[in-house]
């Protein structure tokens, strides 16, 4: 089961033909990601890395029933390619470009209301199911199949926390970075109540850190809807350098003013067990499922 | 990227904002010439920092003459300028703008911004502006209005005038504040701003709206479609060592401690801060090493922390990815210590990709190092270096 992408997903490749997404998508492959295609405009026919080239998405979607595309594609361009991937609605997308420029995703986000897409970033490290599906640029070699669902802000302290919950013997259903952009797809609030669903997963962790409103807004949603599963956060940035700033705008908006020791309180006021550092992560996390008796 | 004040107001002139007339001075005479080309017998002279409450630290003065105004621009010039927004070390004032002095019935705040939780443009105000506005929101946040808006600029629901009402606009002032509105939305748009801010918005005994001061800041992200704009970055307004790291794809930020931190990725950075803090310790850094840094970069970014004396012992903390390596992290470090004189005691952590032969090119450059196993090890350790060094 998992989250988002299994086994089963077909995957394809926006911007496929570049060379960090060759480098990529090569590794996806021999990861087992079923790759049934890539989109390059004006490529279409050819062949690139053993499987179909198209000209555009809507072509592969229809040619090769893809349900997943990953996007490498210039930030120039990311938007519209974002964009393409709504409109073929293409079910899961991840795009992984930095650097897109903030009203290019105040756009996209226009588009993917009311969508049938979930779309994980930008500047996402993206999805990836243990053994099934690497929907991503992450390294792979302390992942195992197991019952923790992580989403996080943060692609190096996923990694941190998918080594230890491995070590800790529970292993991962999935794991999603939903990136670092302040405009972005699904959030952690989409991705608690995906793995709230999932039979597979049996703890949830939420990697955080400073700044935005995910933590705020997920503390939020589980206060109204009582997990059953354990819930552990980690929010770093409590002893962040003070940020320099201009004019009074980012704290005047509704979540613009919490620092980490707001986001730590909200969380526990909605039943977070809060980890202090990723080194007592899945440690906390065992503890939350025995005194749960999952 | 931060503009200036003067940037701003040049910018926004050519949307037709209504503003004082000005121009900006880099020295006292200038600004003395300045002032005599403006209407009016009351000048304000303001310092041009990146920089919000300048007004509370002294960096805006009102002059009733021409000879005023060269005095108040020498008393600002060169002087380094400390606000609640600078941090302790202040700005360095390089410029000043010199204004017509407009007297205002009632201060506005107004300001557009991208709001994170909606992802969308969000124009935000409040009845009474002021340098105190967040306290004032702090106590009652009921008094900031918001209006959402498509992409395209049009309001989501609602509309500008109900918007002008809701600022206490009234009779005539509301369609002044509806063309101020849309004027300012199609300048944040087409320019790529991530934020405007207008604080003090004048409302004039005359019935005008003339915006007092204008703080604006640019997507660095968009600045490719705005190759003009590649002008208005002073450079100045920016630490040279943070300058110099950003060059070298890193991100960096001076702090006041002893012990130097590499890392890459700025979870991990800040998660290592909590727990060096935690325990006692305090960083002479901030470092995020991005995807894109090489190792050169890299060995530049090490560099950085080599030349600050205060660093007594060293923490390198290092989750290769897939796209940042141990190998790439391994060879700038090692690359710098060949380059510098200095041996500082260095704690390693390397875990993820090409953990292993991190590790064997460190040694091969014949660096010696505390190898750590993981990050809680690797904390002890450092902090355990630091006594020894303070002993």
């Amino acid at each position: 089961m998992a989250i988002l992408v299994g086994p089963e997903t077909a995957v394809i490749c926006q911007g496929m033909t570049g060379r960090a997404a060759s480098y990529h998508i090569e590794r996806a492959m021999a990861y087992g990601t079923r790759v049934v295609g890539g989109v390059r405009p004006g490529k279409g026919g050819t062949h690139h890395l053993d499987v179909p080239i198209f000209d555009s998405v809507r072509d592969a979607v229809s040619e090769t029933s893809a349900s997943a595309s990953i996007i490498f594609v210039p930030p120039s361009n990311a938007a519209d390619a974002m964009i393409e991937a709504i409109e073929a609605e293409v079910p899961v997308v991840v795009c992984v470009t930095e650097r897109v420029p903030v009203l290019d995703m105040v756009r996209v986000k226009d588009a993917l209301e009311g969508s049938k897409t979930s779309l994980i970033g930008p500047n996402s490290q993206g999805v990836l199911t243990p053994k099934a599906c690497k929907l991503g640029v992450m390294a792979t070699a302390h992942e195992r199949p197991g019952s923790i669902g992580i989403v996080s802000r943060s692609a190096t302290l996923t990694s941190e926390i998918v080594a230890q919950t491995s070590a800790a013997g529970l292993g991962q259903s999935t794991t999603v970075g939903i990136g670092g952009d302040p405009v972005h797809g699904i959030g952690f609030v989409e991705c608690i109540e995906l793995f709230m669903d999932d039979p597979e997963t049996h703890g949830i962790i939420l990697i955080g850190e400073i700044g935005g409103a995910e933590e705020e807004m997920a503390a939020d949603y589980l206060k109204s809807a009582k997990s059953a599963k354990p819930v552990v956060a980690l929010v770093a940035g409590r002893h962040a350098p003070p940020e320099r700033r201009m004019g009074h705008a980012g704290t005047l908006t509704l979540f613009g003013r919490a620092d980490a020791n707001q986001k730590i309180k909200a969380l526990r006021a909605a039943g977070v067990q809060i980890a202090p550092n990723p080194h007592q992560v899945a440690e906390t996390m065992r503890q939350s499922m025995n005194n749960l008796g999952t | 990227m931060n503009l200036h004040e003067y940037q701003a107001k040049d910018l926004l002139s050519r949307y037709g904002v209504p503003l004082p007339a000005g121009d900006v001075a880099q020295s006292p005479s200038a600004a003395e010439g300045v002032a005599r080309r403006l209407p009016g017998d009351r000048y304000v002279v303001k310092a041009q920092v990146h920089a919000g409450g300048r007004g509370r630290a002294g960096g805006i003065k009102i002059v009733d003459s021409v000879t005023g105004v060269r005095q108040a621009a020498d008393e600002l010039l060169g002087q380094t300028l400390v606000t609640d927004q600078t941090g302790p070390e202040g700005r360095s004032v390089q410029a000043v703008y010199v204004e017509e002095a407009v007297s205002s019935e009632r201060d506005i705040y107004l300001a557009i911004l991208v709001d994170r939780q909606t992802g969308r443009v969000a124009l935000i105000g409040a009845q009474q502006g002021g340098e105190d506005i967040e306290e004032r929101a702090a106590a009652d946040a009921s008094i900031v209005k918001t209006l959402l808006l498509k992409p395209d600029g049009i309001p989501v629901e609602g509309s500008f005038k109900a918007f002008a009402r809701k600022l206490d606009l009234t009779g005539p002032l509301i369609a002044k504040g509806v063309s101020l509105f849309e004027k300012l939305v199609n300048a944040f748009i087409e320019s790529d701003a991530s934020l405007i801010e207008i604080n003090p918005l004048a409302v004039t005994a005359d019935n005008d709206l003339v915006a007092l001061d204008v703080k604006m800041v640019l997507d660095d992200n968009a600045l490719f479609r705005h190759p003009d704009f590649k002008n208005l970055h002073d450079r100045d307004e920016l630490d040279p060592v943070e300058l110099q790291a950003q060059e070298n794809e890193i991100n960096y930020v001076r702090m006041d401690g002893d012990i130097g931190v590499v890392v890459n990725g700025a979870g991990l950075a800040l998660a290592t801060h909590d727990m060096l803090s935690d325990a006692g310790g305090t960083p002479a850094n901030f470092m995020d090493i991005r995807t894109t840094a090489t190792s050169l970069d890299i060995a530049g970014g090490f560099d950085l922390l080599m030349s600050n004396p205060n660093v007594k012992a060293v923490l390198i903390n290092v989750h290769g990815g897939g796209m940042q390596r141990c190998d790439t992290i391994a060879e700038g470090v090692g690359v710098s210590m060949k380059r510098n004189d200095r041996t500082v005691p260095i704690v390693v952590r390397f875990a993820g990709n090409n953990a292993a032969y991190g590790h064997t090119l460190l040694r091969n450059y014949g660096i010696s190092y505390v190898e750590a196993q993981d990050m809680g090890d690797a904390i002890e350790r450092v902090m355990a270096l630091v006594r020894t060094e303070a002993a």
